[in-house]
């Protein structure tokens, strides 16, 4: 690893601890105080400040020191945790970001960046102190302390411990180093014979002079994090430049941390390394699936090894497959990290009081989808503060507590991801949509339509009902937006609301974006893929099952239950076997918003597939969701249930269309 | 491929546009070689469902799901009668890879900017589909209609897909 990509690595630690620090910071402020959440922020900042001594981001140790120091006095209880301070650190956990995303670019900020952060904080830094602010920092603390200079003689000897937690003495002499001047003897004394020498044993120690203005807290805190996994001390010395020692490089005597047995739980990866590995996998599963089905072509009995392996060969590929997908699968968490800090900042702007609940964060999703839902979780939050949460004495008027909540859920269903953010305001204005919409002429008689069917207009692009454009919502970009984000990922948003009880948005997404379980069905010639998640059961109608209806398609009698009948041959006019249900096969299909049948000739077998997108080279398709290659290396499409049904319906009564 | 390139190298030192010729229908088309990708013989293809006559389907090229057009189809022709001797001519235009069916290769040919003559644009009906042949090229005393990939694709095919008999089904 060559110092850039410690220098990466570094910045992508800081992203975490930023992260940390925020989450932190407002389970502190929503009341649940802990200590234990100063402690970690004290860690988190100090972390950031640490590692950015090294790679000589001076932007960050100054203004991370003072972030550092106020923190300091709140865990000791030196100072207060009012609302007043609250607001100040979130708003320095930004600056500190922002200076961070700076350093990150290589970018200088100007001097004024930070000016107001740093005055706020320096208030409390020195409110109620007894002494000098802890640690004066280059900014914070005027030239007349420069004077004062102290030599300091620390002997620092780590213990084995040290180096089994990963710690690196040399980054910790670098740290001191930026205090002052630094002297530095190495002492190999307790050095054995190399064949005496364990790998993971410490036998090096060094003795430091230090020539600082800083206060010897300062040079304490530098050991910090490894106070006890070794030797030690420190004493002032007169004012005597040490001119008598040989320094020595440190970075020869740095014992081999390497083979120590530091356990390390984890690795980052670079995300192309891991789509590489995907891509590789798919393309497997092809392989594989090409592989058994020449096989088939052979006697099984003449072959046995073959078959065997064969059958190996698929458990392997599917665990394989698992396993990688595991790698890519993040908790939905990270997607929902932003949340209760936009809810704290948008509620304040529009002056309600707002809870929030989460659930299901840990739910495990494709990283590529967590990454796509950033957008439109932000905008349906927004949406639902500025719209859907009526303010404090409308909510008392409707009998409903004063402060809204906002409930964001995730879950697994029928192998997909719902999320859904619910809200106990006043729910859509269905009145007030009808009317817009029949004046953008994109209706015509609203008494026509169901409340559900109106409250989809919603999504229409450029469609806004608020009479106010306030900036956090109602500009008419939005929902449009939501829409086409969560559809570029495969997913979908349905939107559910009952008036004056709330509004629930609900997106599904598909768990994986690349490969899948799917059944292949055959109509005529053509194969085509249902995803098996959406599969209920299929069967074989009597005639008598079958019903058409005046002006309303075909219903399949289902147990008493009458869902409507798709038949896939007219859909896609495709010639079929067969003509009728009861001849071929009917598949109970689940689809996010309804049930329905669908005929097919027959089933061919399940299989795994790699999902290959259609738009890269063609566009949408209807009814069509992707392709994937079979194993004879032909094209077979994915069917989409919901936009088949979508299809049906607006193709009318099929069987007046197409004479069969 | 190979062979074809190969020509293209020896010929690349005179700088006049090089053509990858074929023929549709009978008539002598080209299109520049730059766009060219590869030339495959005739596969089945996955029919696309409710998509104008001249979208023949898909084909797996490498693992890329390919969209083939049937060029016969997309000039007002009718509907090519596929067989192995036909060839799939692969193009990529704009950041897509999309193939089209034609009748047979012919030759690669340069054409001098003298040898190159606008085509007409008085045809009535015609001029729509006139469109996407942007020049003539004359070698030998043959024509060569010179195609503008861009419009070919961009102008989305016929203007009444009535016309054309349904689409043939699928010999597998």
């Amino acid at each position: 690893m060559d110092m850039q990509s410690f220098r990466k690595t570094y910045f992508e630690e800081c992203q975490e601890r930023l992260q940390e620090i925020e989450t932190l910071l407002l389970s502190l402020e929503s009341g649940d105080y802990q200590d234990e959440h100063l402690h970690a922020i004290f860690r988190a900042v100090h972390s950031i400040k640490g590692g950015a001594g090294a790679f000589g981001c001076d932007h960050i140790v100054s203004f991370s020191h003072i972030l550092e120091t106020v923190f300091d006095r709140v865990r000791d209880h030196r100072l207060g945790l009012d609302p007043e301070l609250m607001d100040v650190l979130v708003d320095a956990a930004d600056i500190l970001s922002a200076i961070v995303a700076a350093a990150e670019q290589n970018q200088t900020l100007p001097e004024t960046f930070d000016a107001k952060a740093r005055g706020d904080l320096s208030r409390y830094m020195n409110e109620g102190a007894e002494a000098a602010p802890v640690a004066p920092s280059e900014t914070s603390c005027p030239e007349e302390t420069k004077g004062k200079a102290c030599t300091y003689t620390i002997v620092f000897k780590p213990h084995s411990r040290l180096y089994e937690k990963a710690n690196e003495p040399l980054l910790l002499l670098r740290e001191l180093g930026g205090l002052g001047t630094m002297t530095l003897s190495v002492n190999v004394d307790d050095l054995p014979d190399l064949s005496a020498m364990e790998a993971s044993g410490s036998y090096l120690s060094w003795t430091i002079l230090l020539n600082t203005t800083h206060p010897k807290d300062a040079i304490t805190e530098v050991f910090e994090f490894v106070l006890d996994d070794c030797d030690l001390t420190i004493t002032e010395t007169d004012s005597t430049v040490a001119g008598e020692m040989k320094p020595t490089p440190p970075s020869d005597a740095s014992p081999a941390i390497d083979t120590g047995e530091a356990k390390v739980s984890s690795i980052r990866v670079d995300l192309d390394k891991i789509d590489r590995l995907v891509n590789m996998v798919g393309e497997l599963v092809i392989t594989h699936a090409m592989l058994s089905q020449q096989a088939e072509k052979l006697a099984r009995d003449g072959y046995p090894h073959l078959a065997r392996g064969i059958e190996e060969l698929s458990t392997h590929t599917r665990e394989l497959q698992d396993h990688v997908m595991a790698i890519r699968a993040q908790p939905v968490k990270m997607a929902f990290a932003r949340i209760p800090r936009l809810v704290r900042d948008v509620s304040k702007d529009v002056n309600k009081h707002i809870k929030l609940v989460m659930t299901g964060e840990e739910t495990e999703v494709d990283k590529t989808v967590i990454e796509n839902l950033a957008d439109p979780l932000t905008h349906l939050i927004r949406n639902a503060i500025d719209h859907g949460i009526e303010d404090a004495q409308t909510r008392k008027a409707a009998g409903k507590p004063p402060e809204g909540t906002i409930t964001l859920s995730a879950g697994h269903r029928s192998g997909r991801i719902l999320i859904e953010i619910r809200d106990d305001g006043a729910g859509l204005n269905t009145k007030k949509i009808a009317e817009k919409a029949k004046e953008r002429g994109l209706i015509e008689n609203p008494e026509l339509m169901s409340a559900d069917e109106l409250h989809q207009l919603i999504f229409h692009p450029g469609f806004s009902t608020a009479e106010q454009i306030s900036n956090i919502s109602g500009r008419g970009v939005g929902m449009d937006v939501v829409k086409r984000n969560i559809q570029s990922i495969g997913g979908k948003v349905y939107v559910k609301s009952e008036a004056g009880v709330g509004a629930r948005f609900v997106l599904s997404l598909p768990l994986t974006l690349a490969v899948m379980d799917g059944m292949i069905v055959r109509v005529g010639t053509q194969k085509l893929i249902l995803p098996i998640s959406n599969i209920l059961e299929s069967l074989r109608p009597r005639r008598q099952d079958i019903s058409t209806i005046t002006e309303g398609g075909e219903v399949l009698d289902l147990r008493d239950h009458y869902i409507p009948l798709l038949r896939l041959n007219r859909l896609f006019n495709i010639p079929a076997r067969y003509d009728e249900p009861w001849q071929g096969l009917v598949l109970i299909v689940e689809s996010e918003q309804t049930t329905f049948a669908l005929f097919v000739d027959e089933l061919v077998g399940k299989q795994q597939v790699v999902i290959k997108s259609l738009e890269e080279n063609y566009d949408p398709v209807e009814g069509i969701s992707s392709a994937t290659i079979l194993g004879d290396g032909s094209v077979a499409l994915i069917l989409d249930p919901a936009s088949l049904y979508e299809l049906h319906n607006r193709q009318g009564d099929p069987s007046l269309a197409y004479a069969a | 491929m190979s062979q074809l390139a190969k020509h293209a190298n020896e010929d690349a030192i005179a700088e006049d546009p090089q053509f990858v010729t074929f023929y549709v229908d009978g008539k002598h088309y080209g299109l520049n070689i730059q766009d060219v990708r590869e030339i495959k013989a005739w596969t089945h293809v996955t029919p696309l469902p409710n998509t104008p006559s001249s979208m023949r389907g898909v084909l797996n090229l490498r693992g890329a799901i390919v969209p083939i057009y049937d060029l016969r189809a997309v000039f007002g022709q009718g509907l090519t009668q596929p067989t192995a001797e036909h060839v799939n001519l692969i193009v990529s235009i704009q950041g897509r890879i999309v193939g089209f069916l034609v009748d047979a290769v012919s030759d690669i040919l340069s054409f001098a900017p003298d040898q190159i003559q606008p085509p007409p644009r008085n045809r009535g009906k015609e001029v729509e589909r006139m469109n996407s042949v942007m020049g003539l090229g004359e070698s030998n005393g043959v024509m060569t209609m010179l195609l503008d990939i861009h419009t070919l694709i961009g102008n989305q095919l016929p203007v009444n897909d009535d016309d054309f008999l349904a689409k043939p089904e699928k010999k597998q």
